[in-house]
């Protein structure tokens, strides 16, 4: 399907996912994201691949595992209260090293919240959110076509360093319609050595385990796990720099947020305004290095979230407290209009900065 | 007739007794002066002529303790 | 001639139940069933989290380790992953199957999932040292029920086989107990027509054995099977709760 086609975001990550060799789908009924179930329903079938609606997420993720295990690819999608309930098997998996991809359409919160678009669970997917030491790696779509690439490169990214990639996407890009071209990606080989499909009398048998009894050992494992983590924060952190040559102040945002803060910086950019926008692309890790950049030339830092302000704390510490970081945020699914974006950065271009 | 032979893997023995309590013949004890490296009494078989190799002392051991060949 | 000797399916690691635990016994049934079927190079298994938790140690198969009360859910992956060449059996106590993994049994019985299930029912937790169980009697004393299980207080015991025999799903659900010689006979053959089921593709199919907790229970090994005889037996009566293939041959 290379032809661009009109599709819903979360139809796109389906697709996608299907595209990059996905056959094993668990999910359970939660809006704002059933599409992704419902396109899996019809297509997995016609493709020999499993759909399953399961008994709750709790159920899901475990099947998730269970696939997992057997090194084939595998999905789950939710949205925010659906991801608190399989955090728990988000941890496993984490312990486990087993790669998966699990879709957040987020939606408002806390507790049942809303069902309108939200970014509010930017700590829990990027801070881990089960019990333990561990990360899952997050990207951000802040398009249709995003929905599609990121699910792919998820998939890769999981693969090959053996861990769970989350989409982080919310509502709005879930339920929007854009243009979109989706192509079989090139199929890349992996270790698979460690998986359990059968020793086939052939092999010592493998093992899935998160449990280590030993202290010693578990502390092994998680230094080891970190030092996976280190490679990955040097190695694949991914953001958009949007008229940031010559700005002094830097909005940062992603997803939906992005979209409405670029309106907000072309209007400011009339005004003569030097403003320009980080879109980070992967949350964890966190594009600290694009910020550290920022942080030479902007005097102040605007972050523009769908929460109480979450992403912030990253952009403090990618920069070290060196600049005032300002908030423009909305919450309960309520998104921030460019008007309001182009408001707070006129205010910071009144204050001035300095350097 | 053919020849019974019960042989224990001490080492692996924890003293349960529910051998001793299988065998329908009584031919096997804990032995109280014997420790092994776990520091069980194992068991052991008493009268190892007498043993008709039914099984049942292995087949109530939940440790894999005993082999039992027909020679 | 070896008439009798530990089975190949199961590791030298020594098990590290307690002196006359019968989990001990039931791996063995497990791993004699894996021999004698010879499915151990396309057998997965599925340990639970509680006593049994590091039954990954002991089957020379490949093995995952759940989370508590997922094995059913972690299985199901499992064995959709690749019907064909994966035999997928999960091994779980009554903590992890009836209480908190209640619901991930339910539905993988009632979806009648090909899978094997082996569930440990010694009516205690004993990993975490004897709390009262979904399974516990009424009347037992258990350190969550110092005053014996108050039915008034905290409910009667959940009858697994009982509650899953009421679902139209499950093709194999059948009781049984390894007390004594009998009995473990009888159990190591429900236990090798539970993975024939499998094999055969005809769906769910799980085996529930009455065990025995002589640490938990404060009984000597020989006191904890008399009092499986005697209290948990007439509680739990063993026997077919559903064999839908050979009912339907009947018809």
């Amino acid at each position: 399907m290379s032809e661009k086609v009109l599709m819903k975001g979360n139809e796109a990550l389906a697709e996608a996912a299907i595209q990059a060799g996905c056959r094993h789908y668990f999910g359970y009924p939660i809006t704002p994201q059933t599409e992704v179930a419902a396109y899996m329903a019809k297509r997995m079938p016609k493709i020999g691949g499993t759909f399953l609606q399961a008994e709750s997420e709790i159920a899901d993720i475990n099947m998730v595992y269970g696939v997992a295990s057997t090194g084939y690819r595998v999905m789950t999608s939710s949205s925010s209260p659906g991801i608190s309930l399989k955090s728990e098997g988000l941890s496993y998996m984490a312990g486990a090293d087993l790669p998966a991809l699990v879709v957040n359409v987020q939606r408002g919160g806390p507790g049942l919240g809303g069902i309108q678009p939200s970014q509010s669970d930017y700590f829990q997917a990027t801070k881990g959110g089960g019990h333990g030491d561990y990360h899952m790696i997050v990207l951000a779509p802040s398009s249709v076509q995003e929905m599609a690439d990121l699910t792919i490169k998820g998939f890769d990214l999981a693969d090959k360093y053996r861990m769970t990639s989350m989409i982080l996407a919310d509502g709005t890009i879930g339920q929007m319609m854009e243009p979109v071209s989706i192509t079989a990606p090139e199929k890349k080989e992996y270790d698979k050595s460690w998986t359990v499909t059968g020793t086939k009398m052939q092999r010592k048998h493998n093992i899935i385990n998160s449990l280590f009894l030993d202290p010693d050992e578990l502390e092994r494992s998680n230094f080891a796990r970190y030092e996976k983590y280190a490679k990955i924060e040097a190695e694949e952190a991914m953001a958009e720099n949007y008229l940031m040559d010559d700005a002094e102040i830097c909005v940062v945002a992603f997803g939906i947020a992005a979209r409405v803060a670029k309106n907000a910086i072309t209007e400011a950019r009339r005004q003569g305004i030097k403003v320009g926008l980080v879109r980070p692309i992967t949350l964890w890790p966190f594009p600290v290095n694009d910020l550290k950049a920022a942080a030479e030339k902007c005097h102040t830092f605007l972050s523009v979230e769908l929460s109480m302000g979450q992403m912030i704390y990253d952009i403090r510490m990618a920069t070290d407290c060196r600049r005032p970081v300002e908030l423009c945020n909305r919450a309960g699914g309520i998104i921030p209009s460019p008007e309001e974006v182009y408001a707070k950065i006129i205010d910071i271009a009144k204050k001035g900065g300095n350097l | 007739m053919a020849k019974i032979n019960l042989t224990f893997k001490t080492d692996l023995c924890k003293g349960c007794g529910l051998c001793v309590n299988a065998c329908p013949k009584g031919l096997i004890e804990i032995a109280a002066d014997k420790i092994n490296h776990k520091g069980h009494h194992p068991a052991q078989i008493t009268e190892p002529d007498k043993c008709v190799g039914c099984a049942s002392c292995a087949m109530m051991c939940p440790d894999c303790v005993i082999t039992i060949e027909r020679v | 001639m070896i008439i009798f000797d530990k089975p190949k399916a199961l590791t030298d690691v020594p098990l590290h139940y307690c002196p006359g635990c019968t989990h001990g016994i039931v791996h063995r049934l497990v791993a004699e069933a894996i021999d004698e079927l010879g499915i151990e190079g396309k057998t997965i298994g599925v340990a639970p989290v509680g006593c049994s938790v590091m039954a990954y140690n002991y089957f020379n198969c490949d093995m995952v380790e759940a989370a508590h009360g997922r094995a059913p859910a972690v299985a199901t992956g499992l064995k959709r992953a690749d019907p064909e060449n994966h035999i997928v059996f999960s091994y779980q106590g009554d903590g992890d199957l009836a209480s908190i993994g209640t619901a991930e049994t339910v539905h993988a019985a009632a979806r009648n999932e090909n899978i094997t299930v082996i569930f440990i029912n010694n009516a205690i937790y004993g990993m975490t040292g004897g709390q009262m169980a979904p399974t516990s009697l009424p009347g037992q004393v258990t350190q969550t029920s110092p005053y014996g299980r108050d039915v008034k207080a905290c409910g009667y015991p959940i009858k697994v086989c009982e509650m899953l025999a009421a679902l139209d799903g499950p093709e194999y659900l059948e009781r049984v107990a390894v007390n004594n010689v009998a009995h473990v006979r009888a159990a190591k053959k429900a236990i090798k027509k539970a993975f024939q089921n499998q094999i055969d593709g005809k769906g769910f199919s799980l085996v529930e054995v009455i065990s025995s907790c002589p640490t938990n229970w404060g009984m000597t090994p020989q006191k904890a099977l008399q009092w499986v005889e005697d209290k948990m037996i007439p509680y739990y009566p063993l026997g077919v709760y559903k064999d839908r293939s050979a009912k339907e041959a009947e018809v």
